[in-house]
């Protein structure tokens, strides 16, 4: 029996959450593509879930390598979306963390801040130029006409709330870069 | 021994670099890093990934042939790998020398 449940997330932090979350209810992700979660009944607290951003493409040779390498040490491969993985453990065989020493965590959570960073600065930069449309429509014609003549505003108006959302959803990324470097100093 | 390659090796290298004294496939040597070190140390497969390939860069481990059924790589420690490892052993050694030394005088 399979249960299918649509739902988006910005955070994958929250995403690896809520799917963890399930799979302790005993309902365990079994596929996923862009918003649309599947789930198939397990025992529950049988699988520990893991979200993780490749350096490439799940189709790039050095990402299938490390995706074999991964499951020959009892990982199982649920799906991917572009660079992002969905991974699972058995929770009988152990604790599921994919980087165990500082400098592998610190750079992971470095490219993580790179990929939200750049769909930050994408977001703002079609605002801008959104809102350069809105003003030049505004000024040609004199009159807007109705709401759509106001379309590029609002488009801006939002693509902007949506860079300052990715901007304080990253805040904790950059504090947890911060405070692993000063551990760094003094521990391996 | 060039200069450059007498460094402090991080504990998953070091853990590493012993347990390929005897081929032995990635998961394998997470479960031996387990059982040498009484279960403290628990490499992670992205680290234990990303310090194989690392050191096979460095050639101080090599990829071989492992059983004709098993498409599981396995690895093993070279002639450099083991001076690595015979220095980094001194190195500890002097270490916990020193700690014993100035710990016992108190």
């Amino acid at each position: 029996m399979k249960y299918t449940v649509r739902k988006l997330f910005l955070s994958y932090e929250k995403e690896e959450k809520w799917i963890n979350s399930m799979a302790i209810k005993g309902m365990a992700l079994t596929n996923m593509s862009a918003g649309k979660y599947v789930f198939e009944k397990c025992t529950p607290g049988e699988y520990v879930y893991r979200i993780e951003l490749l350096n490439y493409r799940t189709t790039h040779p050095e990402s299938i390598a490390y995706i074999n390498f991964i499951e020959e040490t009892g990982v199982e491969h649920i799906a991917s979306i572009m660079r992002w993985v969905y991974l699972r453990k058995k929770t009988s065989e152990g604790a599921f963390d994919l980087y165990s020493d500082l400098d592998c965590k610190i750079k992971y959570f470095q490219r993580i801040h790179a990929f939200y960073y750049s769909l930050m600065l994408l977001e703002f930069l079609i605002g801008v130029a959104n809102l350069i449309i809105g003003i030049v429509n505004i000024n040609n014609d004199g009159v807007v006409n109705g709401i759509l003549g106001n379309i590029n505003l609002y488009c801006s108006a939002f693509l902007f709330t949506l860079t300052l959302l990715i901007y304080l959803l990253t805040k904790p990324i950059r504090k947890k870069i911060k405070t692993l470097k000063k551990e760094n100093m003094i521990r391996e | 021994m060039p200069e450059n390659e007498r460094i402090a090796l991080t504990e998953a290298v070091y853990y590493i670099l012993l347990s390929l004294f005897e081929p032995m496939h990635g998961y394998g040597i997470m479960q031996n890093v387990i059982a040498l070190s009484n279960g403290r140390v628990n490499l992670a497969a992205g680290t234990l990934y990303g310090a194989i390939n690392t050191l096979l860069e460095k050639q101080w481990i090599k990829a071989i042939q492992g059983d004709e059924n098993s498409r599981k790589k396995e690895y093993q420690i070279t002639d450099a790998g083991k001076d690595v490892v015979k220095i980094e052993v001194i190195r500890l050694q002097e270490l916990v020398e020193n700690g014993k030394l100035i710990i016992g005088r108190c």
